[in-house]
């Protein structure tokens, strides 16, 4: 009964939002007031409806109805009640309905937090999503329905892919997929402010706080996942540029540029139509790159069972979400006015320079991923790209964005002179200098070596800021402490989020000089790594819930003192017929030692194991700088100019003809 | 602005912004011709075209990479006995792994090597870290050849029979099933 409740839930879901999305539309047109306060009832509805559906398939989850395909094929009585529950996402039907869950969630979240916007935008911006979401409620129940039945149920499951089974993994998908969610509240203003012919100040100041809480889960779910594939995959590498891990990648890129002009817009009233484009865009990117990478047209190693059927349906959405706004997008744009003038030199310029080079970035990522199967199409070679391309071609365009990221939080708005700002921060580029000096006698790279520099710059820039704001060492202490205290958390925010991307950068940079051995050991054998002793001690058997484990053990000395002892594991699941490696790491924050088994060989009764070693300089750096980057994100959400509502627009100001 | 000059810049305007629709556009056209090429068989992003199997290699020469000697398609259809032809990169992680398997085959079948777009150095250390499992050495920087040879990713290996001609294929890294029971069968095959 309960699969069945779930559904009819889903369906109600589905009807609401398809009223969500005329009904307030039609009101604001006609400027009724009764059908565009409807927006945050049906809004509020939709959500009620959808969380009571996605509960009816955690319930048949945990409760093992295995007459219900979706938990049939994914899981199995002997699962683990956590992997019961976090499986319900793990698979692609179960994954639709937590995307519906989480766009109804900001439907939801605008309805209640948009009570400050004029009414025939919030009805607008609500109908949009509502729109959005009676799309997928709508894939989902016709073409990836989880509440199908079987019949007759079999007595248990087949159970889950071993690899998913971890708890990194278990919470990665709803926060990476927040993080794609998120970005059509930014799309539904875009749209919204197209329809209405107007963007202004306080549209930007509207749409930042919804682009930034989008974009901190996005890097907290990128981040996330590549820690996932460090730690689980055990080859010792974090990132594959797999199109999986590239679709994610395109709309942070695209996401950050659209946080960063929204501040023109806000400021300034300039970079208008650029904004708005960026936010469409970024929804885009978020929706074709997670289908696309489920229709099976991009080739990765994150298999979802493919199926045309779906793709087909998938791609007629994505033309009319898509097709609909870059549409509207072209017809109502070029009427748009332009908005302030600034020299080339000043915060605006920077923040233009900021959003070429991160959208070349994201066209490199993009061409690169969509390359091969566009060769396919249309001359029938089979090609890859890998990573030297994208290390070639992306790398060295980071390099000025982050030179860039240094000066612009200095940078006057408007007009500025390049000289003051580099007077201001002449201790920070002495540092830089001395850190360049310094890693240039061990480091013999070139790339990693001016990427480290840069890193050094970046975060020495943003405490540079800080101390600026404060003026610290130029008044009493004291007095700085004062300051230090009233300081608007956005500028807090940036500065932190700025200082995380060095953080990451140098990690990145780090890992590049990361060494590895692979070697074939007995028992009690030693191997020198990176200066440690690494000596294999032991390896025994032992048996776990759904799996049969083979744990070595791995002593790491350094000049006679333990480091410590490391513990690979080889685990065989015996119902997938699967070996999964479960890797061993130390870190000390400074470096990680990476210890993984490998095959076992017997020759002429002497037994001996392959290991994987490896030393990884500055390795959690990487992902630390991530949860930096989304930490400065939620500081400057709280800043209570994110939240108070912005001044009322003028009510003569912005209106355009929209021919 | 009179309305004579703000005319043409607003139609470059109109173009301007009609342009991302356009572009989506075309990649909608084009991701619809994929799917329906998926559904029909005559598309499949999936399916690693191969060389054509028991043809002769195409032509190529390769340079020297140390620590060995490179090789060409000649020296590949001169040969008396089997060779397995393996793309590797010191980039590519699987090739990593694959290493123990080569080093254990490379006294039953000897083993060329091409490095694929990998910088001599990097390559050299590679090999060097690795144990070299590798008779011979050449360096494809460009990749050209390994299109040519229709490679889709690294590490592939090929086996070359007598004569230069391709005998089998694998887009994936060796384990050691394959070795023993496909690769090595055919090999001796080879050799009478």
């Amino acid at each position: 009964m309960t699969p069945e409740l779930g559904n009819f839930a889903l369906a109600l879901a589905c009807c609401l939002a398809a009223g969500q999305a005329v009904l307030p539309m039609v009101g604001a047109q006609r400027r009724d007031p009764r059908l565009m306060a409807l927006a945050p009832a049906l809004a509020i509805g939709q959500l009620l409806a959808l969380l009571y559906s996605f509960a009816c398939l955690v319930h048949s989850a945990i409760q093992d109805d295995f007459s219900v395909q979706n938990v049939a094929a994914n899981s199995s009585v002997a699962k683990p009640l956590l992997y019961k529950i976090t499986g319900v996402w793990g698979n692609h039907e179960g994954s639709v309905l937590l995307w519906a869950l989480i766009l109804g969630l900001c439907g939801g979240a605008v309805a209640l937090f948009g009570r400050d916007l004029p009414s025939a935008l919030r009805a607008r911006v609500i109908a949009v999503l509502g729109g959005v979401s009676a799309g997928f409620q709508l894939f989902c129940l016709t073409t990836s329905n989880p509440f199908d039945r079987v019949w007759p149920a079999p007595m248990d499951g087949q159970g889950m892919n071993p690899l998913l089974q971890d708890p990194g993994l278990a919470f990665h998908p709803p926060i990476l997929y927040t993080g794609y969610v998120g970005f059509a509240v930014p799309f539904a203003f875009a749209v919204a402010a197209l329809i209405e012919g107007r963007v202004d100040a306080s549209w930007g100041r509207w749409v930042r706080p919804w682009a930034v809480a989008a974009w901190c889960f996005l890097t907290c779910g990128i981040a996330l996942g590549s820690w996932w594939s460090y730690y689980v995959l055990g080859w010792g590498g974090y990132w594959f540029w797999d199109p999986v891990e590239n679709a994610s990648l395109i709309p942070w890129l695209t996401g950050t540029a659209l946080v960063h002009s929204a501040i023109v817009v806000e400021k300034r009233e300039a970079l208008k139509i650029w904004t708005v484009l960026l936010a469409i865009g970024t929804f885009s990117f978020s929706l074709s790159g997670t289908f696309l990478v489920r229709s099976g047209i991009l080739n990765s190693v994150h298999a979802f069972a493919n199926d045309p059927a779906r793709g087909i349906f998938i791609l007629g959405l994505l033309g009319l979400v898509i097709g609909g706004s870059l549409l509207l997008f072209a017809i109502r744009a070029p009427s748009l006015t332009a908005g302030g003038v600034f020299a080339p030199v000043s915060r605006e310029g920077l923040l233009v320079l900021n959003n070429i080079l991160l959208c070349s970035i994201c066209a490199v990522v993009l061409t690169g991923t969509m390359y091969p199967p566009f060769m396919s199409l249309l001359f029938g070679k089979t090609i890859s790209v890998g990573k030297p391309f994208f290390d070639a071609t992306a790398a060295p365009m980071a390099i000025p964005l982050m030179v860039f990221m240094g000066l612009g939080p200095m940078m006057p708005w408007k007009r500025a002179q390049l000289w003051p700002v580099l007077r201001r921060l002449w201790w920070s580029g002495a540092l830089t200098m001395l850190a360049f000096a310094l890693m240039a006698w061990r480091v013999r790279d070139l790339l990693p070596l001016l990427a480290a520099t840069c890193a050094v710059w970046v975060i020495a820039g943003s405490i540079a800021d800080i101390a600026e704001r404060i003026r610290l060492f130029r008044i009493p202490v004291g007095a700085s402490w004062q300051r230090a205290r009233m300081l608007p958390r956005a500028a807090l925010g940036a500065a932190l989020a700025h200082a995380g991307v060095g953080v990451s950068v140098l990690g990145l940079a780090a890992m590049s000089q990361a060494q590895h051995r692979i070697v074939e050991v007995h028992v009690g054998q030693t191997e020198m790594l990176a200066g440690d002793a690494w000596t294999l001690t032991d390896v025994r058997a032992a048996p776990g819930p759904n799996y049969t484990a083979l744990i070595a053990t791995i002593e790491v000395r350094h000049d006679g003192r333990l480091v410590t002892v490391l513990h690979p594991a080889k685990r065989t699941f015996a119902s997938q017929n699967q070996t999964t490696t479960e890797v061993a790491i130390h870190t000390n924050l400074m470096s990680d030692l990476y210890g993984v088994l490998g095959d076992r060989h017997e020759n002429g009764g002497e037994t001996t194991y392959v290991l994987r070693l490896h030393y990884n300089p500055l390795a959690p750096w990487m992902w630390l700088g991530g949860l930096i980057m989304a930490l400065g994100g939620v500081l400057s959400l709280s800043d209570r100019r994110m939240r108070v509502g912005a001044p009322r627009r003028a009510a003569t100001a912005g209106l355009v003809a929209t021919s | 602005m009179s309305d004579k000059t703000a005319q043409p810049g607003l139609t470059r305007r109109r173009l301007l912004m009609a342009a991302p629709l356009v572009v989506a556009g075309g990649a909608g056209v084009a991701f619809w011709q994929m799917l329906s090429g998926m559904r029909q068989g005559s598309f499949d992003p999936h399916d690693i075209k191969a060389p054509a199997l028991n043809r002769p290699v195409p032509d190529f020469t390769l340079p020297d990479q140390s620590p060995g000697q490179g090789f060409g398609a000649a020296d590949l259809r001169t040969l008396k006995v089997p060779v397995l032809v393996n793309f590797f990169a010191s980039w590519c992680i699987p090739c990593v792994a694959e290493m123990p398997q080569l080093n254990a085959l490379k006294d039953r079948l000897p083993i060329w090597g091409i490095a694929y777009k990998d910088k001599p150095t990097d390559a050299q250390g590679f090999v060097h870290r690795a144990g070299n499992p590798y008779a011979r050495i050449a360096s494809d920087l460009s990749g050209m050849t390994a299109i040519d040879w229709g490679v889709s990713g690294v590490p592939e290996s090929f086996l070359i029979g007598p004569g230069g001609v391709i005998r089998w294929h694998s887009a994936a890294a060796l384990d050691e099933a394959t070795m023993h029971d496909i690769l090595l069968p055919l090999a001796a095959s080879l050799r009478t």
